[in-house]
């Protein structure tokens, strides 16, 4: 489809989206990341029955705890797309992009004083 | 199985401010298994903290690791070479292994990362429900393997009280009535006859009301 999304996101790529722990949304934030969006297949599709709806439950677990230590939970996000849906995923990047945009950069990445530059967005399939 | 529950973040924030360098040390057994206070629970709550203290500005190492049990010796003594490197330690053990953490590791501040809440079992992934209060003195065996003790809202010890309605307890329409369900046990069992025999009335001097509790057993001791 050849369709442009923001370069500034970097996509790691999983079999399912409810391999996505907890841990790993964290290690991101903590690593530097201004934002993670989780992009698990439609409610209802999944191919492992309820690995989204397992992701979804661990993002919002995520957002509480960002909350409570000052990040923001705001920064983590859960959007279902299936696999045909490339459009929308275009669509979800550039909407995370400009959501992170206006929240301005990770306040873990400002306040880090060294350190391996950490990716704008990040995104998980 | 000890069934506990992570305290929310900011509570521990709260208790270690001011420390410099932070042990969060989970535990292998029990809370583990209820996922409150394992090796990945001290990971998240160990990121958690690096990121919250890096935002305040405040130059706070944290660390993480995780002991077999807590509640044993040999396993806290690993950390002998260890516990030098930190100025307090939050524990995710039980109230027990949070304890036993100070008495061996007299002078350093131990913090409890959990809420330890009752002995229970995995009901289903995620959900813990409670089984036993640790009484001292076991009575499933006339009460078809169900505790009136830890089932029962009052702990009647001959049935169920006035608040019983449809198999639901007073406290809450989402709890069982611990005596409607030992009588439904016992009618399976064929067993309804212990109804008519009144047990007397129990010494709880085995439970919490005769004071901290001590078990020895002689043929173990070396």
């Amino acid at each position: 489809m050849r369709l442009s999304y923001p370069t500034n996101v970097r996509i790691v790529k999983l079999p399912c989206s409810g391999r996505v722990d907890v841990i790993h949304l964290m290690t991101a934030f903590e690593e530097g990341a201004d934002g993670v969006f989780v992009a698990g297949c439609l409610e209802g599709d999944c191919h492992y029955q309820s690995g989204n709806l397992r992701a979804k439950r661990r993002v919002a677990y995520v957002a509480e705890i960002l909350d409570q230590i000052g990040v923001g939970g705001e920064r983590v996000q859960m959007y279902n797309l299936s696999a045909g849906q490339g459009p929308r995923f275009a669509e979800i990047a550039r909407e995370m992009t400009e959501k992170i945009r206006q929240l301005g950069p990770s306040p873990i990445r400002k306040a880090k004083s060294k350190g391996p530059k950490g990716p704008a967005t990040e995104e998980a399939a | 199985m000890i069934i506990a529950k992570g305290k929310p973040v900011e509570e521990i924030i709260n208790d270690i401010r001011g420390y410099k360098k932070v042990l969060v040390l989970g535990c292998d057994g029990c809370v583990t298994v209820c996922e409150a206070g394992g090796m990945k629970e001290a990971q998240i709550l160990g990121s958690a903290l690096r990121m919250h203290f890096r935002l305040q500005g405040e130059d706070v190492s944290v660390e993480e690791a995780s002991l077999t049990r807590q509640c044993d010796r040999p396993y806290l003594a690993q950390l002998n070479d260890k516990i030098g490197n930190y100025d307090a330690v939050v524990s995710l053990a039980c109230g027990a292994g949070v304890q036993f953490m100070a008495e061996t590791f007299d002078n350093k501040p131990i913090f409890p990362g959990v809420n330890t809440c009752f002995i229970g079992v995995t009901e289903e992934k995620g959900v813990w429900t409670e089984r036993c209060q640790a009484c001292g003195d076991c009575v499933l065996a006339s009460t078809g393997g169900i505790c009136p003790v830890a089932r029962c809202s009052k702990r009647m010890s001959n049935g169920p009280c006035g608040g019983s309605a449809n198999g639901k307890c007073e406290v809450s329409k989402e709890t069982d009535c611990g005596w409607h369900l030992i009588y439904e046990r016992l009618k399976q069992l064929g067993q309804l006859d212990r109804f008519s025999k009144p047990t007397s009335a129990r010494s709880w001097s085995t439970s919490r009301d005769g004071g901290p509790r001590k078990v020895i057993k002689e043929v173990a001791r070396i």
